[in-house]
């Protein structure tokens, strides 16, 4: 029998489980063009809508004109805010607490926002309504700058809240003000400020940019008015959210509405809002009767949907002569837009911020984020980011390095003396988070030597050497950086958003042929879950993974969960999915125990079958188990073999790495060139460390785009300058880097498989790494601070403001 | 608006139909003929993810106009698959090496590989990544589509030894 003369390695093997680099299944249909993603559907008779956009930053809208549109040629009804008023539409909730209008209800707060929406045949009658809707505006003053627009004479922005002084997260304290939220012991922080050897002080800008995934965001409604049932297909990163709110905003019962989110092309965080083409689609599905679909443009998407960022970050740092941090002070402004749209947890209105005291061992801390309002778009969205946690990271990495040119000390040395140790795991951080497990130390150490660092420093010498001697006009720049994130939201003890639990799920089901069905609360957007997931459930309970379909994103089928963004898949939904299977396992070994006639005690799993202890030759499979699980009757057991799991995590996972840039930089051009880029990525248990290292590489390269050029940017007027791939950079291959990828595994421990999660973890760290590189750069020049992208004529600014252009 | 007749060569059979003189080519190709491996990433050129193969040469069908399709030879990702139905020598590069996530530009990705290799059936990784500069891809970072492509041009042209 071939089965019995395979070693448990080979069986191991042959069920492609956990640590293996299994191919992807998805590859097959997307490598064809056979990818079904939103705009790939079509359905009897389904309409186009697209909208009608406003010019103005800030203007009144005092008259809408729709007669010539609805005389176009397939144009068959145009919405505005009037027609969505007595359904109670024309506003709708943000993920924030906040309102958001859906149409334009007397004024519009920025360019681009959604004035009416034209129902057409197809995208060409849709487009030709669009340009024959006349709106007639009334401009108001304009706020770009988010300081102004808390100056007690600055425009009023948001009418609606005239003389509302409480808002979703405490006092408002200003018409333009949003809310203030502190966490940590101010009193105890200003101490230790006064009373320091050294402070360093910086404003530290993260600048506006957006998730921008190839594919847009869109849907399809379709309202079946005989059954009363709307079927919603989009590009949704939470399904089960969707359904849920959908159900609360427009009075369907939800059992009445199903959520499909098909093939997504990418997502980054671009996808976990709720916006107006959502709802005006489901409303124009109602009005005509038929299937309506919604995908925006690109200028759509850059303009309106969830821009990422725009933190202006005051910070603090106090040390002794030595080097050892004594505490972190941080204010932050946020800039939120027109309207409060940011995804985070309810009871967390600036995200995760509170991480910003990072890998460091630093006794107290102080942070305080005030939301404004400006004339610019909603969003505020966790772009490839937990929360927050990637303005936290960049905001510390930034403050150590300009704590360390303060104490005139190498930054490397720097972080080693202020590392949590790893004997202090779990950490109580100072701004109240419980760090589960690390181990920095050894991370650092790896990657110094990786890169061969102090190599890199007298390099780096004798480089400063030739450039003041007039050798050479090119710098080089050694970018570090070691960050911690906090990713897996989230225990819903202080996790929810809008009311609804942070916990995750699956559901497997095994067949009696001994296949598999999984299904999960998450959805894939190009992280590859239909892969990995398979392989936990291959290793839990010894079925191959290429035997396991696995399914995410209708609402009619897959347990409720609560999506993907933050990380959250593996820490949350990977957990539940190994909790279900371990169901399983518990229940096989049972079957297995009766049909081996011994006690449940007396079997053991081994690989992917039950064996009676110490006899090893009796044994039954899980093919086994499966078929007798539905086929022969056990006393005291139900037939069948399937199990659901709602993971609700004990606490966050906080995957860390260390980042190594090596760059160079022309002080006549401003050009720079990657010379290397090493990650060292530790996200604990490594379930496809194929699929990782892709993670790491797609990271890393949008936070190269970020630290080098990609931003939103708005002149005074509030024009958006940047809503095109012409303006807004995305890199290509010719000039993004080439990236080592590392690692060190230090399991979380709280986790069933003890994994943390990778996806954003590389744009977290890169984009301190990339900015650290090119201040490092200039540093012995006297660059202390220079604000983010920097690209080619920013850093031409930087050696020109230093006097390096003689 | 009045409607022009079109009739190209689409993956090696004759197809035609009726468009308003307007219609860009990804959307006849798109919603017209059912044809949805080329994606639309923007409007402005600058994504690739719409490439396809125009007689023997990539587009991006969003800035083409269908009229300028007539008469071609056009080559879709759904053309590079085998006849029997598996995958391409570029399409099992591809997923061998990892160079895809999303799957939202692979189309544009593979369509404009297949041509880069006719055109260059030995490149360099730095002519791999110039000669794929026109298509973006947001998830991948690149690295692994350079080394898939490099891996499609050792087999194709191993195959191609093996066969002379």
């Amino acid at each position: 029998m071939k089965d019995e003369i395979q070693t448990p390695a080979d069986r191991s093997a042959n069920l492609k489980g956990m640590g293996c680099s299994r191919k992807r299944v998805e590859d097959v249909r997307f490598t064809q063009g056979k990818g079904n993603y939103v705009d790939d559907i079509k359905l009897d008779g389904m309409l186009v809508g697209d909208f009608v956009r406003s010019p103005y930053a800030h203007a009144r809208v005092t008259a809408i004109e729709t007669e010539a549109a609805l005389k176009v040629p397939g144009v068959l009804a145009v919405l505005t805010a009037k027609d969505l008023e007595p359904l109670g539409l024309h506003w709708m909730p943000t993920l924030a607490g906040d309102k958001q209008m859906v149409l334009a209800d007397g004024k519009v707060l920025f360019q681009g926002q959604e004035v009416a929406f034209v129902v057409a045949t197809d995208r060409y009658a849709a487009a030709d309504g669009v340009a024959a809707v006349e709106v007639e505006y009334e401009e108001l003053p304009v706020v770009t700058d988010p300081f102004r627009a808390l100056d007690p004479d600055a425009p009023v922005l948001r009418e609606d809240l005239a003389g509302q002084t409480e808002g979703a997260h405490g006092p408002r304290r200003h018409h333009n003000h949003i809310f203030t939220w502190e966490v940590g012991d101010k009193e105890a922080t200003e101490k230790v400020l006064d009373e320091a050897d050294v402070v360093a002080e910086e404003m530290v800008y993260y600048h506006r940019t957006h998730p921008m995934p190839l594919e847009t965001c869109g849907c399809v409604a379709s309202m079946d008015k005989v059954t009363g049932k709307l079927t919603l297909w989009g590009t949704f990163q939470a399904p089960h959210a969707v359904r849920t709110v959908a159900s609360l905003i427009s009075g369907i019962a939800e059992h009445n509405i199903r959520v499909i989110s098909p093939d997504i092309g990418g997502g980054f965080g671009n996808k976990v809002g709720v916006y107006p083409g959502y709802i005006c689609s489901i409303v124009a599905s109602i009005v005509t009767g038929k299937p309506v679909k919604w995908v925006e443009s690109r200028m759509d998407n850059l303009m309106s949907t969830a821009f990422a960022r725009d933190y202006w970050m005051n910070g603090r740092i106090a040390a002794t002569k030595e080097g050892k941090i004594t505490g972190l002070w941080c204010h932050t402004t946020a800039d939120h837009g027109g309207f409060d749209a940011c995804a985070d947890p309810t009871k967390f209105p600036a995200g995760f911020m509170n991480i910003c005291t990072g890998s460091y061992d630093i006794p107290v801390a102080y942070l305080a984020v005030d939301g404004v309002y400006t004339n610019k778009a909603p969003g505020g969205v966790a772009y490839r980011c937990s929360f927050r946690v990637t303005e936290a990271a960049y905001f510390i990495e930034r403050m150590v390095e300009v704590l360390a040119i303060k104490l005139g000390m190498d930054a490397a040395e720097l972080r080693r003396i202020n590392f949590i140790r790893e004997d202090q795991f779990p950490y109580q951080s100072a701004l109240g988070w419980e760090y589960d497990s690390g181990n920095y130390h050894a991370a650092w150490d790896k990657a110094l030597t990786a890169v061969g660092y102090d190599a890199l420093r007298q390099e780096q010498a004798q480089r400063i050497a030739d450039f003041k001697a007039g050798k050479t006009r090119k710098l080089l720049g050694i970018g570090l950086t070691h960050f911690t994130e906090i990713v897996g939201a989230g225990p819903v003890k202080n996790c929810d958003i809008l009311g609804l639990g942070m916990f995750d799920s699956c559901e497997i089901r095994i067949h009696p042929t001994g296949s598999a069905i999984a299904r999960l609360g998450t959805i894939s957007q190009g992280q590859g879950h239909a892969t990995t997931f398979a392989q936990i459930i291959a290793s839990e309970i010894g079925i191959p993974a290429d035997d396991i379909t696995l399914e995410e994103g209708d609402t009619d089928t897959a347990p409720y969960g609560l999506g993907t963004y933050g990380s959250r898949s593996t820490p949350v939904a990977g957990a539940a999915t190994a909790m279900a299977a371990r169901k399983i396992r518990a229940k096989a070994q049972m079957i297995a125990a009766y049909l081996l006639e011994v006690h449940d005690g007396d079997v053991e799993f081994d690989v992917d079958r039950f064996v009676v202890k110490g006899a090893p030759e009796r044994f039954k499979t899980m093919k086994e188990i499966a078929f007798a699980s539905y086929n022969q009757a056990i006393p005291g057991l139900e037939p069948g073999l399937e199990a659901v799991s709602y993971y609700d995590p004990p606490n966050m996972t906080y995957p860390f790495g260390a980042y190594i840039c090596v760059m160079e930089i022309d002080v006549d051009t401003g050009e720079h060139k990657v010379r290397k880029f090493y990650a060292l990525d530790d996200c604990g248990t490594r379930i496809n460390p194929m699929i990782i290292e892709g993670q790491v590489h797609g990271g890393a390269t949008e936070g190269y785009a970020i630290a080098m050029g990609q931003e939103i940017v708005y002149d005074d007027m509030g024009n958006h300058k940047t809503a095109t791939l012409m303006d807004f950079f995305v890199p290509t291959s010719w000039e993004t880097p080439h990236y080592t990828t590392d690692h060190t595994v230090t399991p979380s421990p709280h986790h069933p498989i003890g994994a943390k999660g990778v996806g954003e973890s590389p744009n977290v760290g890169s984009v301190p790494c990339f900015s650290n590189a090119v201040h490092d750069a200039f540093r012995p020049f006297g660059l202390v601070q220079s604000h983010m992208p920097h690209d080619q004529w920013r850093i031409w600014k930087i050696a020109d403001d230093l006097g390096l252009h003689g | 608006m009045s409607k022009m007749h079109v009739k190209f060569t689409l993956n090696g059979q004759d197809v035609e139909g009726l468009a308003e003189p307007r219609t860009l080519l990804i959307h006849f190709l798109r919603e017209t003929l059912n044809v949805t491996g080329p994606h639309i990433g923007c409007e402005t050129s600058h994504c690739g993810a719409c490439t396809v193969d125009m007689d023997g040469k990539s587009v991006k069908s969003c800035t083409v106009f269908v009229g300028q399709a007539d008469g071609r030879q056009i080559t879709t990702v759904e053309g590079l698959t085998n006849a029997d139905g598996s995958l391409g020598v570029i399409q099992e590069m591809f997923r061998e090496h990892h160079g895809l996530q999303c799957g939202f530009c692979t189309p544009g990705m593979i369509t404009r590989a297949h041509r880069l290799l006719q055109e260059n059936p030995n490149p360099t990784e730095e002519e791999v990544r110039f000669g794929i500069a026109g298509n973006l891809c947001r998830c991948t970072g690149y690295q692994n589509i350079v080394k898939a492509i490099l891996a499609s041009a050792e087999q194709l042209n191993a195959m191609k030894e093996a066969a002379e």
